[in-house]
């Protein structure tokens, strides 16, 4: 795949890559440290014909950008912690009549307002079941400038393929940091666009919600001649609300079979020096960074350090991280957070023996530090 | 000839799940005709609801239609609207959708000036969770969370959207099926954010404990605070106290419509024109 250089941020790269992967609706509402998303694809989306409305608050944020996918566009929200707090109602709607839309989160310091304006990692449980009720979400998550193109670009592909929104997750040190990437060009990016699936056949044949039991919904934009209805309420093959128990119970099995039984396509992990690591780490978004620094420091020094570093942060890569726990005693996780993918890491290897490194103050976490904590193991 | 609803009506979902003797069934067909009266290719159409009895207005007619979470409607329509601006969007909600829990979309939409209509059903309670006080139910009247009488102020939905900036502001009560016919014609011919109260009877849940148990106590109610708007005009302010104006209440045809200014921006950003600036409008703050 040819590439080209870029000097950006990972938040302008987010915006690039969602115009070039075909978004061509941007609904949002100002959100610290998320902001230059909206600031970029503002001035990007009407000159390729698109639309970008900064909304009433976030809530209308979302709403907006779902309407825009249910009329048949690629769409796209972006925010930061409160925000998505406001819009989880509304991606449980998208989840429950299989709108696919990218929400993009650059994570700052939480609960609350907390830190606007410092780096955390502490929204990957929010991510996972943001709205209530049973879903399965797909949560990518970009560990470098080059991936906050790539990932937003798969994250559409995803969203259409699995019609659901597909949550991105930058941190604000991801998000502001500004330097050099390497990143596709827009035409093999267009390339590798595969739209939603389409219904073409006569309307009367036409049931959106008729699909196999680890299938997606085949929803046709509007406009085009069928019509069909949209509802967050338990709804039948043709979109209409109903409560007859059988039907009812496999449309929320659907939503968790879908993606769950196609966890290879959505599973995406980096692996980094683990091809003889005694200490495993697990780390990702920007810690990932001062990982793979402290790595290349204590391999220096002799110890045998290696990085996994998951892409795709739900479905989490449970199989592939008990492969590596089954077999490496030490097993260090590093996160900006008091241990929320520890926990899934603790879950996936079941053992309870995971060491943890936490940081909640706001500050980027440095290679010294998780060099030290290795050497305590 | 008696006018044919079929072509219109998904008439696998019938009945309904309104009570007998709800006004949302003549609203429904007054919008139904409406439509029709227009010649509008129902694939041409979108009908976007909120949450209550109102909600389930989009379920029951055959056009694109899209059922939102409470309140949200607007914000919705706004996505669907920018995306395919050269369709009809048609917003169905009720008085809690429109003025409680979705009010900030409603005084937004409205100060935008997006092309799309707001009916609005105002049956001045909320009904399909069995009587809780709305912002328009009035003062004194019994409801299932002030059973003591409710003490809030009542909502007047047009002087909001009038003061929000929607360049179509009206209001009927289904007590007369033409004019609101007539009323939601002249609301979805508007190139604007049109915004039509709809008065509607809820004798079920509001009228239990208020003293209207029947639809004609309800309606007679309704028919009782409601004027044409030049009757209103002549009254003095304290005549005008307990009554609501019915008509066409503001129809202002030189507004800038929002997708229109948006396909400015467009052009801007295209390099075909100018950036815009403070010297494109006569209104300047």
């Amino acid at each position: 795949m040819a590439t080209r250089e870029v000097i950006s941020t990972g938040n302008e790269l987010a915006a690039i890559a969602a115009v070039d992967a075909g978004c061509r609706f941007f609904g949002g509402y100002p959100l610290t440290p998320s902001s230059e998303i909206m600031h970029e694809i503002s001035d990007l989306l009407p000159k390729v014909g698109g639309v970008a409305i900064q909304m009433e608050d976030e809530i209308g944020g979302i709403c907006c950008v779902i309407g825009a996918a249910m009329a048949g566009d690629r769409a796209l929200t972006a925010t930061s912690g409160p925000g998505m707090s406001l819009k989880a109602e509304n991606l449980g709607l998208a989840q429950m009549a299989e709108v696919p839309l990218v929400c993009i989160n650059v994570m700052r310091g939480g609960p609350s307002t907390g830190l606007p304006t410092r780096v955390s990692q502490g929204d990957i449980l929010q991510s996972k079941n943001p709205s209530h009720g049973d879903y399965k979400s797909i949560t990518l998550c970009a560990g470098s400038l080059a991936e906050c193109y790539t990932e937003t670009v798969r994250a559409f592909n995803l969203a259409d393929r699995f019609m659901q929104p597909v949550i991105v997750l930058l941190d604000e040190t991801i998000g502001h940091m500004h330097g050099k990437a390497n990143i596709p060009t827009a035409e093999d990016v267009v390339a590798g666009i595969v739209p939603r699936k389409t219904f073409d056949g006569p309307a009367e044949e036409y049931f959106p919600y008729d699909c196999g039991p680890t299938e997606p919904a085949t929803l046709n934009p509007m406009f085009t001649g069928y019509r069909y209805h949209f509802t967050g309420l338990h709804h039948d093959k043709n979109g209409f609300p109903t409560e007859e128990i059988e039907t009812c119970r496999k449309l929320i099995q659907r939503l968790e079979d879908k993606v769950a039984m196609h966890e290879d396509e959505v599973e995406s992990y980096e692996e980094f020096m683990m091809d003889d690591a005694e200490i495993m780490i697990v780390a990702y978004g920007s810690v990932s960074l001062a990982a793979k620094e402290s790595i290349r420091h204590l391999r220096k020094e002799g110890i045998k350090a290696g990085l996994f570093r998951p892409i795709t942060i739900w479905p989490s890569p449970a199989k592939k991280i008990k492969e590596y726990t089954d077999k490496i005693e030490k097993v260090l996780v590093v996160e900006l957070n008091i241990g929320q993918f520890h926990s899934e890491v603790q879950r996936a290897a079941a053992r309870l023996d995971i060491d943890g490194l936490f940081k909640v103050n706001g500050r980027a976490l440095s290679p010294h530090e998780i060099v030290s904590k290795v050497k305590e193991l | 000839m008696a006018f044919n609803y079929d072509k219109y009506l998904r008439l696998e979902k019938m009945p309904t799940l309104w009570c007998w003797g709800c006004g949302d069934g003549v609203i429904l067909k007054a919008f139904v005709r409406a439509i029709d009266k227009m010649g509008i290719d129902q694939n041409d159409v979108c009908v976007v609801s909120g949450i209550g009895c109102s909600g389930r207005f989009s379920s029951y007619i055959d056009f694109n239609t899209v059922h939102t979470t409470h309140g949200r409607t607007v914000a919705y329509a706004t996505g669907i609207k920018l995306s395919r601006p050269d369709k009809l969007v048609v917003c169905v909600g009720g008085d809690g959708d429109a003025l409680a829990i979705g009010g900030n979309h409603t005084i937004h939409a409205c100060r935008r000036n997006i092309d799309m209509t707001f009916i609005v059903i105002n049956n001045f309670i909320y009904g399909l969770t069995n009587s809780q006080t709305s912002p328009t139910t009035p003062k004194g009247m019994w409801t299932v969370s002030q059973k003591a009488g409710n003490i809030d102020p009542t909502f007047d939905a047009c002087k909001l959207a009038i003061a929000a900036g929607a360049s179509f502001v009206g209001r009927e009560a289904m007590l007369d099926p033409k004019k609101l016919e007539k009323i939601f014609i002249k609301a979805m011919q508007h190139k604007g954010f049109s915004f039509v109260d709809t008065l509607s009877n809820c004798h079920i849940n509001l009228g239990r404990k208020n003293k209207m148990v029947s639809a004609m106590e309800n309606l007679e109610w309704i028919d009782s605070i409601t004027m044409p708007k030049k009757k209103y005009d002549a009254l003095t302010p304290e005549e005008q106290l307990n009554l609501l104006p019915t008509g066409i209440l503001k129809e202002d045809t030189e507004a800038d419509e929002y997708c229109e200014m948006y396909a400015e921006i467009q052009k801007v950003q295209q390099g075909l024109r100018k950036p815009i600036s403070q010297d494109d409008f006569a209104k300047k703050i």
